[in-house]
Parts: structure tokens; C-alpha cells; sequence
């Protein structure tokens, strides 16, 4: 992807990523650049490495090669000089704080209530106090529709009243930039509107999201810049109204053509 | 045929089925064997005098008997805290990827596992035999004060030694299942959020691991008092030591066996029911609807109707205050 460097800032800048489990390499070379305040969105066949490279951006995955950066620092290791240093574990959690994640199956605690799940993370990561924590988890249900929902636990909850509350979970740490896996694939059909709902509203309050999905309607209409991979490379990009009316590729049409 | 059928039945109103029950003349049967059998051991046990009820009555709040009992529950309750903490740690460590830790924590758990629970207990109460003296200093370097390992190592202390680490070798496979059975995701989900591997673990995995580990932690601790009469052996005076030295004395042997027995019956029947109950508070979030309690069974059995169709109605009311 050769983009000119642009005035708005890089939220997450990939050079020559690569990534090795044993001796498959499922991403072997990957170049792209997130700009602060975009939705960011991947697409392409399973296997073809955009939910290991989503998990690479919070070190959820080690990368194996080239360079990775967020924010304009390195994710996972330290530079200094020519060396890189492998970052300690609570420094890797420092950064993750930062990262909001929402996974495919929503990974809720089920130990705990929806208001709980939302109070967890600020309240012992950021050591917020309990009454304020509850109080902005509160608002941040009546954000996603569930202010009902509070004492509920997740067995309790339809998968798309649990997706929303794992992403006012993850809001709830205030991050900078937001990651989505497949956010509405475990989702029935009639479930996928209300979550694609609110990324829509985070979306407009200018929140940087990376979100890999199937759901071609929402990159269409929401998405800012979309890159299709295959194969872990990246095969096309470009502002996806463009490459999905348009594609260029051959993979790129024959993909489209069996999901749209 | 069908259509006829459907005819007698009006329209939104269809008819009870009237059947005859299926019999189960093999069910009588059986239950009455087993009534015959009940009745001939109630007839034993009460008509056989070499039961001697009038010594059971006597000597069943006997001093000696009930200060034992003392000591069995103290013994229980404080080698099964060995055992779970010592357990959990093990655990965490078998699971550590440092190969250091994970083969200690492997040795320990061949060690302990290996050998006889009695043989162990022989060993803690002969440690004086094989180290006079422990002291405390650097390794290997100076030391800064010793003291003779009979009395750093009294009687009790053995016991629970013997038991308690012991218990932690079992314990830690328990912990360890338990840990292995919470999905890679809510690890995920709390490295994602920025939380710490041990408040991970502390906080979403081991919660999420009780609901594994309790079960077989209240058949560990229900099989652990009774173990605890083992340590007899090395003249402690639990409860059944405490039968045997008024026994040998009196040679009334089979009535204060029958003390005894009735005791750690007793004792293990209130473990169940507090077992029962701490399953059903680590149920929260995994049951949607968490089961009756025996009393809230029973209510539903002397309100008249039978408990299957009560209990739904019962228990979503108590659900809000059910769990804290």
C-alpha cells in the first residue's frame, strides 16, 4: 500500500508485518496505515490472516516480523539504538488499556453482571473508584439500550445484548482506538442490526475503529478506508464504496461476489 | 379415523388425556426385597446385645470422645486449608511455562501422590530421627538459630503436615482441571482490557474455576475427615484415638467403635449440606435458573403440588437475593 504520508495522524501503522505459527506463516508482509478518527475496515476469506493481524495491534499475538506501531509506539518491544527489547507483561498490559477489543464471542465473564463486567476492568486496571465506576458503566448501558440490563449475567442475555455490553465494556477503559473480530458473526441474523447500531453511533463521535467483518452494508456505508486480504497479504485497498462497487482484483471480485 | 378423532375435540379446548398408567410389578417386587432386608438389619442391630446402646448412649458425649472430635475437625479443617492453598499454588505452577517450576511442581505431585498418606504421616512424626536440628539461616552458609525439630515439630503439627501436604498434591489436580476448563477467550478478554496475569487469574479465571473445583473439593474434605483417624496411628488423640484408649481400657470395643462412627457420620452429613449450598452460590451466572434448595423443595412438597411444577415458580423470586 503505498499511500502518501498524509497530515492527519497514524493511529496504527503496519510495515512488513509477518506472523508465524510454527512453520505456516499467516501474514507475510503486511503495509497499511490507520489514521486517528477512521473506521478501518478488513475484509476477505477465512484463513486469510485479518483476525490474527486485529489481535497483533494489542499483542494478543506476538508479531514475528517487520514493524508495528500504534499510536506512534511500537507494540511489544522497545527500541533503543538498533536493539529492540521485549516489552515486561505489565508494560504490554499498560498499552492494552488503551486498545479496546470486542471478540466475535463477546468472552463476557459470566461470573459476573452485566454492570459488573463494565465496573471490572476500570476499577481494578485503572483503579477507579467503585460508586464512579458503577455510575459511568450505568451510562454507558443506557448508551448501548441495556439499562435494564445492569444485574443481568450474560446467560441471561440475547448474544446481541451481550455483544453490546462487551463493547460498553470495553469503552468503559476510555480507549483511543477500538478493535472489532468479527463483532456480528455469532450473531443471529435479526440480532446483527442493534450492535451494528451502536458501532454506527461510535463511528460518528469520531471513535478509530479496525473492524473485521463480513457485514458488506456497514463497511459500504460506515467504513472510511477498507483493505482486503487473501492469503496474508494485502491484495486491495481503498475507500470502500470504491473497491466494493469496483474491485480491481480478480480474488478481490470473486470474494465479493459470493458475500454481497 | 383421524378425522372422526379431531371432530370430538372442540376447537381451542382440547380434552386431558384419560390413560391407564403403564404398571411396574418388578418396582413392588423389588421394593420389597429391599423392605424384608431393611427390616431383618433393623432387627439385628436392635436385638443383638453385643451392641451395647446403653454404653453408645453413655459414652457418646463422654469428655474425652467429644474433645477428640475436637481436635478430627480442627485437623480437617486446617489441612484442607493446606491442602487448597498449597494445591492452588501447585497448580498456578504445573501451568507456569518456567520448566523449573512445572517439574516441581510434578515431583511434588509424583512424590506425594506416590506413597501411602500412613507411610507419609510415619515419616513427619520420625523427622526427628532424620534431622536432630532445623535451623534457620543462608542456604548452604551460616545458620542464625536452630532448634531440636521434636518440639519445632509437635505431635499435631505432624499430623497436619502428613495430611495437609498430601491433600495438596490432590488438590492441585483438582485446581489445575478447574483452571484448564475456563475458555482461552475470558483470558483474552481481561489481557485485552489491560488487566494483569495474576489479577486474571484471581479475578475472572479462578471464580470461573470454583464451579469445577468445589464439587470434588467437598468429596476431598467429607474424605479427609475420615482420613484424619489415620493419624491414630502415630498416638494423636483425635476421635477415634479417643474411642480406642476408652475401649482398651474398658474392652467395651464395639460400642465406642459405634460412638465414633456415629459422629463422623454426623460430621460428614453436615459437610454435604454446606457442600450443597456453596455449589449452588457458584452456580450464579452459569445456571439461569438456580436449583431449589432442599427446604424450598420440601415447602413445595407440603404446599400440595408437586415439586417439579413449583419450583420454577419459586425460585426466580429468591434469585435477586439468592446470590451477593
Amino acid at each position: 500500500m503505498s499511500e502518501p504520508t498524509t497530515t492527519a495522524a497514524a493511529m496504527v501503522r503496519a510495515e512488513g508485518v509477518r506472523k508465524s505459527f510454527g512453520l505456516v506463516e499467516v501474514l507475510k508482509g503486511i503495509d497499511l496505515e490507520v489514521r486517528t478518527g477512521e473506521v478501518f475496515v478488513l475484509v476477505g476469506p477465512s484463513g486469510s490472516g485479518k483476525s490474527t493481524f486485529l489481535r497483533c495491534i494489542n499483542h494478543l499475538e506476538k508479531v514475528s516480523g517487520g514493524r508495528l506501531s500504534v499510536d506512534g509506539e511500537l507494540v511489544g518491544y522497545r527500541q533503543k539504538g538498533e536493539r529492540l527489547y521485549e516489552l515486561r507483561d505489565h508494560e504490554v498490559a499498560r498499552k492494552r488499556r488503551d486498545i479496546g477489543m470486542v471478540f466475535q464471542h463477546f468472552n463476557l465473564f459470566p461470573h459476573m453482571t452485566a454492570l459488573e463486567n463494565i465496573t471490572e476492568a476500570p476499577v481494578q486496571v485503572r483503579k477507579e473508584g467503585k460508586a464512579d465506576a458503577r455510575e459511568r458503566a450505568r451510562a454507558l448501558l443506557e448508551r448501548v439500550g441495556l439499562s435494564d440490563k445492569a444485574a443481568s449475567y450474560p446467560s441471561q442475555l440475547s448474544g446481541g445484548q451481550q455483544q453490546r455490553v462487551a463493547i460498553a465494556r470495553a469503552l468503559a477503559m476510555k480507549p483511543k482506538l477500538m478493535l472489532f473480530d468479527e463483532p456480528t458473526s455469532a450473531l443471529d441474523p435479526e440480532l446483527v442490526g442493534e450492535v451494528l447500531d451502536v458501532m454506527r453511533g461510535l463511528a460518528e463521535e469520531g471513535m478509530t475503529m479496525i473492524v473485521v467483518t463480513h457485514e458488506m452494508g456497514f463497511a459500504r456505508e460506515v467504513g472510511d478506508a477498507l483493505v482486503f486480504m487473501d492469503a496474508g497479504v494485502v491484495v486491495e485497498s481503498g475507500h470502500p464504496r470504491e473497491v466494493l462497487a469496483n474491485p480491481q482484483h480478480e480474488r478481490t471480485k470473486a470474494f465479493l461476489s459470493k458475500v454481497l | 379415523m383421524n378425522s372422526s378423532d379431531q371432530g370430538s375435540v372442540r376447537p381451542g379446548q382440547p380434552e386431558a388425556i384419560k390413560a391407564v398408567p403403564v404398571r411396574h410389578p418388578g418396582r413392588w417386587a423389588g421394593a420389597l426385597v429391599v423392605a424384608v432386608l431393611a427390616a431383618m438389619l433393623i432387627h439385628a442391630l436392635v436385638t443383638n446385645h453385643q451392641f451395647q446402646w446403653d454404653v453408645v448412649r453413655k459414652y457418646l458425649f463422654d469428655s474425652s470422645i467429644l474433645h477428640g472430635l475436637g481436635v478430627t475437625l480442627e485437623l480437617t479443617a486446617l489441612s484442607m486449608l493446606i491442602g487448597v492453598f498449597g494445591g492452588t499454588i501447585l497448580a498456578i505452577m504445573r501451568l507456569s511455562p518456567n520448566p523449573v517450576l512445572s517439574g516441581t511442581a510434578w515431583f511434588y505431585i509424583w512424590v506425594f501422590r506416590g506413597t501411602p498418606i500412613l507411610v507419609q504421616l510415619l515419616f513427619w512424626n520420625f523427622l526427628g530421627a532424620l534431622w536432630p536440628k532445623l535451623s534457620i539461616g543462608v542456604p548452604f552458609g551460616p545458620a542464625f538459630g536452630s532448634e531440636s525439630t521434636n518440639k519445632l515439630i509437635p505431635l499435631f503439627v505432624a499430623a497436619l503436615l502428613g495430611l495437609g501436604l498430601n491433600e495438596a498434591a490432590y488438590m492441585a489436580e483438582i485446581v489445575r482441571g478447574g483452571i484448564q476448563s475456563v475458555s482461552v477467550g475470558q483470558t483474552e478478554a481481561a489481557h485485552a482490557l489491560g488487566m494483569s496475569q495474576s489479577s486474571t487469574m484471581r479475578r475472572i479465571i479462578l471464580p470461573q474455576a470454583m464451579r469445577v473445583i468445589i464439587p470434588p473439593t467437598g468429596n476431598e474434605t467429607i474424605s479427609m475427615l475420615k482420613t484424619t483417624s489415620l493419624v491414630s496411628a502415630i498416638s494423636l488423640e483425635e476421635l477415634l484415638r479417643a474411642g480406642e484408649n476408652i475401649y482398651s481400657r474398658t474392652f467395651q470395643t464395639i460400642p465406642l467403635l459405634v460412638v465414633v462412627s456415629i459422629w463422623y457420620l454426623l460430621m460428614t452429613s453436615i459437610l454435604t449440606v454446606v457442600q450443597y449450598y456453596i455449589e449452588r452460590h457458584y452456580a450464579r451466572g452459569a445456571n439461569r435458573i438456580l436449583p431449589p434448595t432442599p427446604l424450598q423443595r420440601l415447602r413445595g412438597l407440603f404446599s400440595g403440588r408437586s415439586p417439579r411444577t413449583t419450583t420454577p415458580d419459586v425460585v426466580p423470586g429468591l434469585e435477586g437475593g439468592g446470590h451477593l
